[in-house]
């Protein structure tokens, strides 16, 4: 049964990683690859990687496919000129494919495992589940490793929005010093006004003297930026 | 071997994985022009050197294949957000993202 099972998850595996690169629509090659990826967590989980194979479906289907996916319906790409070519490279591609392909039929043919690696230092402890197992050895010998992973990520992630990231004069940012340095009377006046009295007999309603254009950052909202204008003169 | 992987072999397994591995080449040549799907064949091959070490892990009876695989996966999902935001970048700067206009760097 497992056997059967390891089968048809290996064919609909290998079918959909040839159709993510021969696709022609680039939103079907995501989803073949979304396939593929659900198949190889099945043969995780016949392996007896069940957390791997809930983290692939996590973190692969849930976040990079669905990243790939955004990113191609998001830019306008004329896809047809990028398959040019397509037929010029297929022999060079199928050449090397082929060639690595022999190589690993012969290397896999005449190996076998060497003695000293089945003396396995973290053998599997069969009375844990899968996850705890994991859990016990990633938090205990590869502490330091999984730190790192958490600083690649966390680079990653700074990487990612630092690219992206477009500074638009939109925010209403204000010089923090120069908000300080108000004091209560520059802007606002207190006018003492008696009872019954109209308030357009003040001059009607009273605004505040500065405004938020004193204290401004130059490029925010609303304020041009001096050094930027210079440089255009300066180009100009 | 684990129960799990018994009945199967290590040597399925592998073949799968070679078979993968060879995809993702041959994907990379394929595809020169699309830079999307260039990282979606990276993204393979990575996937099959995750079911490698999953095999492995499985067939020797030991653990650190499967913590090799978390990192393997954190890597694949870092390098997919960078490469995406750089050809995100690219393409705002440029209007395209044809993998051949990618020559300022020729000196």
């Amino acid at each position: 049964m497992a056997q059967l099972v390891f089968y048809v998850f290996a064919t609909v595996l290998v079918f959909s990683a040839i159709m993510v690169i021969t696709a022609r629509n680039p939103v079907h090659s995501v989803l073949f690859l979304i396939l593929a990826f659900f198949n190889a967590s099945g043969l995780f989980l016949i392996a007896g990687a069940e957390f791997l194979a809930m983290l692939l479906v996590i973190v692969y289907v849930g976040a990079v496919a669905v990243l790939f996916l955004f990113v191609v319906m998001m830019l306008d790409i004329d896809f047809s000129r990028l398959r040019e070519g397509f037929q010029k490279y297929a022999p060079l591609g199928a050449c090397v494919g082929g060639v690595l392909l022999a190589e690993l039929v012969l290397a896999f043919s005449n190996w076998q495992m060497a003695p000293a690696a089945v003396r396995t230092p973290l053998a599997i402890d069969p009375s844990l589940t899968n996850t705890a197992a994991l859990g016990t050895v990633i938090y205990t010998h590869y502490i330091l490793l999984f730190q790192a992973c958490g600083l690649v990520l966390l680079v990653a992630m700074i990487g990612a929005i630092v690219l992206t990231l477009r500074d638009q004069p939109m925010g209403r940012r204000q010089v923090v010093s120069r908000q300080h340095a108000r004091k209560v009377g520059d802007t606002l006046e207190l006018v003492t006004v008696s009872l019954g009295e109209n308030v357009a007999e003040h001059g009607g309603f009273l605004r505040p003297k500065g405004s938020y254009y004193e204290i401004a950052v130059p490029g925010s909202f609303g304020v041009p930026e001096p050094e930027a204008q210079e440089n255009e003169e300066k180009g100009a | 071997m684990t129960p799990a992987i018994a009945s199967i072999g290590l040597t399925p397994y592998l073949i799968v994985s070679a078979v993968l591995l060879v995809l993702g080449v041959f994907g990379i040549f394929l595809n020169r022009k699309n830079i999307i799907i260039l990282l979606m064949s990276m993204e393979l091959i990575l996937l099959s050197a995750n079911l490698n070490l999953v095999a492995f892990s499985s067939a020797l009876g030991d653990l650190s294949g499967q913590v090799m695989v978390l990192f393997v996966l954190t890597i694949a999902a870092a390098e997919a957000a960078i490469g995406l935001a750089i050809v995100t970048v690219y393409f705002r700067n440029r209007g395209s993202i044809q993998v051949e206009d990618v020559t300022m760097m020729k000196g």
